[in-house]
């Protein structure tokens, strides 16, 4: 089982290598919106390190429903879904194969953005990285844990891309208030001890909807 | 009882409910005694309350039938899904609506982000997002299948959403004044619209599940046609 997930994993990983789509568009699009964000918050730019929590997930949110997108949307080109389905395998493997891709994809950016907000907003980190390392990789499992499931929705509709942040955005809510709570801690009350609820919610949430996706995947795939 | 076609049962709920709502209204306006604080503004509590819960029910309807689709395949179950998640959607927008016009004069502002007023809200998007992509998926068969995948997913999200969000708000101070319990004169009125408002969910439930069903058999009958 393994081995099929990796080998997904590991196509997706390729394809993007080469061609660089989505990265490069995930990437631009979440700088962007730091910048409209700190000329949005201007009046507050002296406090602005209270607002960085909620910046920062609403640029990855944004940047990864653009790499959700993409997901399903390339496999539709040139009838490759057509393929994958008729690999002999569980459907629920090529759920976990894509999910992880697009969690690795969604990380890298994740950090690339956040180094831009650090010289944007003026910040200075170095204790917190561990902990904020663990509040991105949880909060990323859980977005794409029903992103992938949603994404593959998605295609399935006339709108494709344009319905994906729609039917997104209020299933995900939980995680990301969850994600801005605990990036908040780490960032501005520092009381490490409040962080194992959300993290803990967090940790609920990606395991409940993975389980959920993965059962549900086949459904969503059905030709 | 042919439930897929308009019943006597039909004839009879809807015959029950006119004078049913009439007692409900005789209840709510003139048999509760007047709110000592609040005044008669408190009566619209006998309106928000039902509804939601009533929107409530029909979204647990919207995910059993919607698990009944994927189990069974059955085009009936697709139908109830939708129905119930319509009137979900309308009675929690009678609930959005009432729960404002209550708010303003009485905690001074329209809205707040209470836990609440919060999950309602999302609680309500989902369902419109539910009815969105049915609106956006031309197969009828696919678009059972993608609706009944996001109701199962809306409906396990509802409680995690309740959840997170109560416990993050709920570290700032808000206007929200949750008094104690019922007085009990005034509980009579709140069961009858309660049962009421459960009976006009059935009732509309019911009705848009059969119109539901003859757009089917019409899409059957175009087809062999075709």
């Amino acid at each position: 089982m393994l081995t099929k997930i990796w080998a997904i994993f590991r196509k997706d990983l390729l394809i993007e290598l080469r061609t660089k789509d989505s990265l490069n568009a995930m990437l631009f699009f979440g700088i962007v919106v730091l910048v409209i964000f700190s000329f949005a918050l201007e009046a507050v730019r002296d406090s602005i390190r209270m607002a960085v929590p909620g910046i920062l997930w609403v640029a990855f949110a944004f940047s990864g429903t653009l790499g959700l997108n993409r997901m399903f949307a390339a496999e539709k080109e040139n009838s490759c879904l057509q393929g994958l389905l008729m690999l002999p395998m569980d459907r629920g493997i090529l759920y976990l194969g894509k999910m992880l891709a697009a969690s690795v994809f969604m990380l890298f950016s994740e950090v690339i953005i956040f180094v831009f907000s650090l010289v944007f907003f003026n910040l200075t980190v170095w204790r917190e990285i561990p902990y904020l390392a663990l509040v991105f990789l949880l909060g990323t499992l859980g977005f794409t844990a029903v992103g992938t499931l949603l994404s593959a929705v998605a295609v399935n509709t006339r709108l494709r891309e344009v319905l994906l942040p729609l039917i997104l955005f209020p299933v995900i809510l939980p995680i990301l208030v969850m994600a801005v709570e605990a990036t908040n801690i780490i960032l501005n009350t520092m009381d490490y001890r409040a962080l194992k609820l959300p993290l803990t919610i967090m940790a609920v949430f990606t395991v409940i909807f993975a389980t959920l996706s993965y059962l549900l995947f086949e459904y969503v795939l059905e030709d | 009882m042919d439930v897929k076609r308009s019943s006597w049962f039909d004839t009879f709920l809807g015959g029950l409910l006119l004078p049913a709502m009439i007692l409900a209204l005789y209840m709510a306006f003139l048999q509760a005694p007047r709110e000592r604080t609040m005044g008669d503004l408190q009566r619209i509590f006998y309106f928000h309350v039902p509804a939601a819960i009533a929107g409530l029910t029909a979204f647990a309807v919207n995910c059993f039938a919607s698990i009944a689709f994927l189990v069974r395949k059955e085009r009936k179950w697709d139908g109830l899904a939708v129905a119930a998640a319509e009137c979900g959607v309308v009675f929690l927008a009678i609930v959005l609506v009432t729960g404002p016009i209550w708010a303003k004069p009485v905690w001074m502002v329209w809205w707040t982000w209470s836990p609440r007023l919060t999950s309602s809200l999302i609680l309500c998007l989902l369902y419109v997002a539910y009815l969105l992509i049915r609106n956006y998926v031309p197969d009828p068969e696919r678009r059972a299948m993608m609706s009944a995948v996001f109701g199962i997913v809306a409906f396990v999200d509802a409680p995690i959403v309740w959840f997170s969000i109560r416990w993050w708000r709920d570290i700032h101070p808000s206007p929200m004044l949750e008094t104690g319990g019922l007085a009990p004169v005034m509980r009579p009125a709140l069961y009858t619209c309660m049962l009421v408002f459960q009976l006009l969910m059935i009732y509309l439930v019911r009705r848009r599940f059969q119109i539901e069903c003859a757009r089917h058999d019409i899409e059957m009958i175009e087809r062999s046609i075709g």
